[in-house]
């Protein structure tokens, strides 16, 4: 037999597979402008409309403004990988890839690599843009907020990947945006605070990822330094990404019916 | 001149070997009960008509097929072996290639996947660029593979299965809807991969014509192995001319052979 790789069994994460898989996530997008240019510049107009909406309170541009800037990665990493995902498995290559020594925590791992690095760059520009050309009014550290804007993302990216196996065409995948993400844009404290709702949905909030993020980022806008209420909140996102992570990954199945 | 070329002793002779295999697809069984065995290094080819479980064989014989039932080893291990992955090289029906890459970035990612890490990278080029060639895709290696024709984009499907030198190739209708032109360059191309790489194909196809091009036929109908035999084997043993003609001749008698079983009844 001319073999030239000893056939090994396949590590359950392997570095080099989950940096091929996130290069080549990012290759795809590359060859995709259009998608780029959308996911970036989209959240920033998005903060420019918000800002001349409360041109005469600046204010409440400040709280609602900072908690966006927590919600927008969450949603546009949703959006992206739930479709990215999905085409994954309709094309065949889905297949293809667990037919092949691929470790499943390596095509999730590799896809968060990939989107995760997208969302630093949406964060960053919206993050600037918020601080410096709009005037947003937060007392802590900028990196704090990117800190939580990069988790938002990645919890985003989780959701995406999880759902995207419970639909069967882009049609259905674009519908769990409102289905998952809007009840949570509507319990997060964004609107009006939590504990001013009906208790029942007080309590729906406070098992929500996204109250949290917003949370996370209101701590940010009120003090100077890391509070343990939003240690809390971090870890609490971070644990809800990596927990949806591993759901993500039972779903993806070598074997078909 | 049918025998496997001499050597040494091999513990696991051939490639595939299904005892009572069994598949059940939702409500259906889609494979009954079936007994054969695919010899090493040659060419077995799979026929029969659209819908008669060539596919999910296929499927269960990779290891992506779901409630499988009865004895189905490759290459001495059961199938779905974590180790087989590495050995095998299947091509789906559909060619799964992402559209979004080219030519070139499409056999780079499988590549990284089968053969990880910085030192392996010029070993990886050169499977690359072979795997091109073979397929003769190398004028359209930089193209997007959503831009190419839908021959194109089978022939990208295939060469993501030739990287790695795999022991095993399990093609699926890879023959469809080319030319007559490349579907004769492809069968010489497995042609030379069974008899310089050493590699066994099984190959499917509803074409009958290209089962003259095997060294191995099985031939299939509703879920049933109806021969399992060489083309020249067949087409004696049923004094037909062509394989087609064979193949008529054995659903022929599989059916009036159904009718007698009910009427004795």
């Amino acid at each position: 037999m001319t073999t030239t790789t000893a056939p090994t069994a396949p590590r359950a994460l392997s570095a080099a597979r989950t940096t091929a898989t996130a290069a080549r996530v990012l290759r795809q997008l590359r060859h995709d402008p259009r998608t780029i240019a959308l996911m970036l510049l989209v959240p920033c107009l998005m903060l420019i409309l918000l800002r001349y909406v409360f041109d005469g309170s600046p204010h409440t541009f400040d709280t609602i403004g900072a908690s966006l800037l927590g919600v927008f990665p969450l949603i546009t990493m949703f959006l992206v990988t739930s479709i990215a995902t999905l085409r994954e498995r309709t094309s065949g290559t889905l297949e293809r890839l667990l037919a092949m020594p691929l470790g499943k925590g390596d095509l999730i791992a590799g896809y968060a690599l990939a989107f995760g690095a997208l969302a630093i760059v949406q964060s960053a520009l919206a993050t600037g843009l918020a601080l410096w050309l709009l005037g947003l009014d937060v007392t802590g550290s900028a990196w704090l907020l990117l800190l939580v804007a990069l988790l938002d993302a990645l919890l985003g990216t989780a959701l995406g990947l999880f759902v995207s196996a419970f639909a069967a065409s882009e049609f259905q995948a674009v519908q769990f945006m409102p289905a998952v993400i809007f009840p949570q844009l509507l319990l997060c404290g964004l609107f009006t605070p939590r504990p001013d709702m009906h208790p029942a949905l007080e309590a729906i909030s406070d098992v929500l990822p996204m109250s949290y993020a917003v949370d996370a980022m209101n701590e940010v806008l009120r003090h100077t330094d890391v509070t343990t209420t939003f240690v809390r909140d971090v870890l609490i996102v971070a644990g809800c990404a990596l927990l949806v992570l591993g759901l993500g990954a039972v779903t993806l199945r070598r074997r078909t019916p | 001149m049918m025998n496997i070329t001499s050597g040494p002793p091999d513990p696991h002779p051939h490639a595939v070997r299904a005892e009572a295999l069994t598949v059940v697809r939702g409500p259906r069984t889609v494979l009954r009960g079936l007994g054969f065995t695919v010899p090493r290094g040659r060419i077995t080819g799979l026929l029969g008509p659209s819908g008669c479980g060539k596919s999910t064989l296929m499927r269960a014989i990779t290891g992506t097929q779901a409630k499988v039932g009865g004895t189905l080893e490759i290459l001495g291990l059961p199938a779905g072996h974590a180790t087989l992955r590495s050995r095998i090289g299947y091509v789906t029906q559909a060619p799964s290639v992402y559209d979004d890459l080219t030519v070139r970035q499409n056999l780079e990612y499988f590549a990284a996947v089968l053969d990880p890490g910085r030192a392996a990278a010029e070993r990886r080029r050169d499977h690359v660029g072979r795997a091109i060639a073979d397929v003769d895709l190398t004028a359209h290696a930089d193209a997007l593979a959503g831009n190419l024709s839908g021959g194109q984009r089978s022939r990208v499907s295939l060469a993501v299965a030739l990287l790695g030198a795999p022991e095993l190739l399990v093609l699926d209708e890879p023959t469809v809807g080319l030319d007559p032109v490349l579907r004769r360059d492809l069968w010489n191309l497995f042609h030379h991969i069974a008899d310089t790489r050493g590699a066994t194909l099984l190959v499917s196809s509803h074409v009958m014509d290209e089962a003259e091009r095997c060294h191995r036929l099985l031939l299939m109908r509703e879920g049933e192995i109806l021969a399992d035999d060489t083309p020249e084997a067949l087409r004696s043993r049923t004094g037909a001319d062509t394989v087609e003609a064979a193949f008529l001749h054995l659903v022929d008698e599989a059916v009036a052979a159904g009718r007698a079983k009910e009427t004795a009844r």
